[in-house]
């Protein structure tokens, strides 16, 4: 922040910074307290699990709960194990991400550089897509992935999920900025539509196509009503309607350790993404608004 | 814009609009279009007869009891959601606006919960609070608190709300320290010359120049509410105990998928189709109002 003048700061630093510190790490603990807490769950026995207070630190269990997770195959949903789960989940997030740039990248190209009769008919039904999410479109939606045979497939669970106006519209909008110039002494140099977009439009959409990856790929993996729709057999499962399967069912004889370490699996990949990829997701997300 | 400099190709442009408007119809318009259909039709028990009713669903699910109830506690709930993590981001986004050392460390840990799926983070807050193995469940009862969200509604109804709203808190967040980045320091600066303490200059100007940013997370947090905190009501209370964490995309999704109540079910989605094009319109005026200030 380099206008964060010396006078700037002092003034308003001055006043016991610790106080800002102490109400910031209070924040912090409330954030990430619950996930801790899970993290440490998943390393105590079932025993242990079961006799609440747990201890505030990472038990004796790690090694074995992650083992029996990740290669004893979870009893709990029909014998599916953590690999599967987690397969599931990327192919979605990851298709779901890239198909919906692809998608929304070209539509995109086209509404800007081109003119074309009906353009903005295209553009306002793309648009309008916003208003109708899956909630509100539940039942018939589910009719046509039966009609269409794709229950339990990847493509029912990744490709209704790829018709974005939010990725369009945010890719409309930086189009629009590229200056007409650059066009025009692209197309003196005798450049095509393809030509001009993959030497100058996609180089110059990285950024927001990285930030956009992010929220995407957060968007695809933490997906909870699509697929609860569209699968039924355990195996096609992503890792979250696995977990509601395994605590719905609940009883005596629930693995909780297992459904502790299942929960850290489900967490931990998207957190690392944003995380990792923290500079562009936040610029991504603030720039865009949504 | 109408200067553009364009492509004169007449095909190719369909062309690429192909994948996106093929997707958007088939999945998007044609099941919305039949959701109106159905909301005006009636079947009887067996599935057999189907009778044209008009607005006949509309005025049934409105004259319902448990419909009227739903919108109650989709009303207390969204509100809750919407205005808890505002309150709590926006306290630390100020607080991380004073600090300079450790600000990275702050927002890296912040940001977790915007990757965590609303189902998990349902979990999460079950895992602390659930009866039989929840930590706090048992300090609450130790406590001599009779605390039990699987009977007690008012319990399961702030269960959700604790998961729902601290998701959110990243979100917020990061809008409010872009927000705050934003404010030009040399007016603070000169009102800290004026005299001006702290705490007014927070109200007299930080405050009011937040305002853009906290109507667009009140719009976005609603839409949150409505729409995404689906997962953690199915995954934490399934609209129970009784129906009371029953929201309106809940009852959707019960009465259609598991009560088989077509024609209601689809008449409360037309409702909700209402409810999303009103906030989206709110959304976009006040995009468009954003303009002005920038």
């Amino acid at each position: 922040m380099p206008e964060r003048t010396e006078a700037g700061t002092t003034s308003r630093s001055r006043r016991s910074p610790w106080v800002s510190h102490a109400v910031l790490i209070a924040g912090i603990l409330i954030v990430v307290f619950p996930i801790y807490y899970t993290f440490v769950a998943s390393t105590l026995s079932l025993q242990q699990i079961l006799r609440p207070p747990l201890q505030l630190l990472p038990g004796s269990h790690f090694l074995d709960n992650y083992y029996e997770a990740l290669f004893g195959g979870l009893g709990r949903v029909g014998g599916i194990n953590v690999w599967t789960l987690l397969l599931n989940t990327s192919i979605v997030a990851l298709s779901v991400a890239v198909g919906k740039i692809v998608i929304s990248i070209l539509s995109a190209y086209a509404i800007v550089f081109f003119r074309f009769p009906f353009r903005m008919t295209f553009f306002w039904v793309i648009f309008i897509t916003l208003m109708l999410p899956v909630e509100v479109r539940i039942l018939p939606t589910y009719k046509v992935m039966v009609d269409l045979g794709l229950i339990d497939t990847y493509t029912g669970l990744t490709l209704p999920l790829m018709a974005s106006a939010t990725a369009t519209l945010l890719f409309r909008q930086f189009f629009m900025t590229i200056p007409g110039e650059l066009l025009e002494a692209a197309r003196v140099d005798g450049a095509g539509p393809w030509r001009f977009f993959f030497d100058f439009v996609l180089p110059l959409s990285k950024t927001n196509i990285a930030a956009l990856f992010v929220i995407l790929f957060i968007y695809g993996w933490t997906q909870y009503l699509w697929p609860l729709l569209v699968t039924n057999s355990n195996d096609m499962n992503t890792i979250i309607i696995a977990l509601r399967k395994m605590i719905s069912y609940a009883d005596a004889d629930t693995q909780w350790h297992l459904v502790m370490v299942t929960t850290i699996f489900a967490i931990l990949p998207p957190v690392a993404v944003v995380v990792l990829m923290q500079r562009w997701f936040v610029k991504g997300l603030v720039e865009t608004e949504k | 814009m109408t200067s553009r400099v364009i492509f004169p190709h007449k095909v190719l442009p369909y062309l690429l609009l192909v994948p996106q408007i093929a997707i958007t119809l088939v999945f998007f318009y044609w099941p919305a279009s039949q959701a109106l259909r159905q909301s005006t039709l009636r079947e009887d028990p067996f599935g057999l007869v189907t009778t044209f009713v008009g607005l006949g669903n509309f005025r049934q699910v409105l004259s319902d009891p448990d419909y009227i109830g739903s919108v109650q506690t989709t009303i207390i709930f969204s509100a809750a959601t919407a205005l808890i993590p505002m309150a709590i981001a926006l306290v630390l986004a100020v607080m991380a606006d004073k600090v300079i050392k450790g600000r990275g460390f702050y927002r890296t840990l912040m940001i977790w919960p915007y990757a965590v799926a609303p189902a998990i983070a349902g979990m999460l807050w079950l895992f602390l609070f659930n009866p039989t193995i929840g930590t706090f469940a048992y300090m609450l009862r130790r406590a001599g608190y009779d605390w039990d969200p699987l009977l007690n509604g008012n319990q399961a109804m702030l269960m959700i709300i604790m998961a729902a709203a601290w998701k959110q808190i990243s979100y917020n967040f990061l809008f409010f320290v872009a927000g705050l980045q934003a404010i030009p320091k040399s007016l603070l600066e000169a009102a800290a010359v004026d005299g001006a303490r702290e705490v007014k200059r927070f109200w007299t100007i930080v405050f009011p120049l937040l305002a853009p940013t906290s109507f667009f997370l009140l719009v976005v947090n609603t839409v949150y509410a409505f729409f995404d905190t689906f997962g953690i009501i199915h995954a934490v209370t399934s609209g129970g105990p009784g129906k009371a964490t029953e929201t309106l995309v809940y009852k959707v999704y019960n009465d259609g998928f598991v009560n088989l109540m077509l024609g209601s079910s689809a008449a409360q989605s037309v409702i909700l189709m209402g409810i999303v094009i009103a906030l989206t319109a709110i959304q976009f005026r006040y995009v468009e109002r954003k303009v002005h200030y920038a």
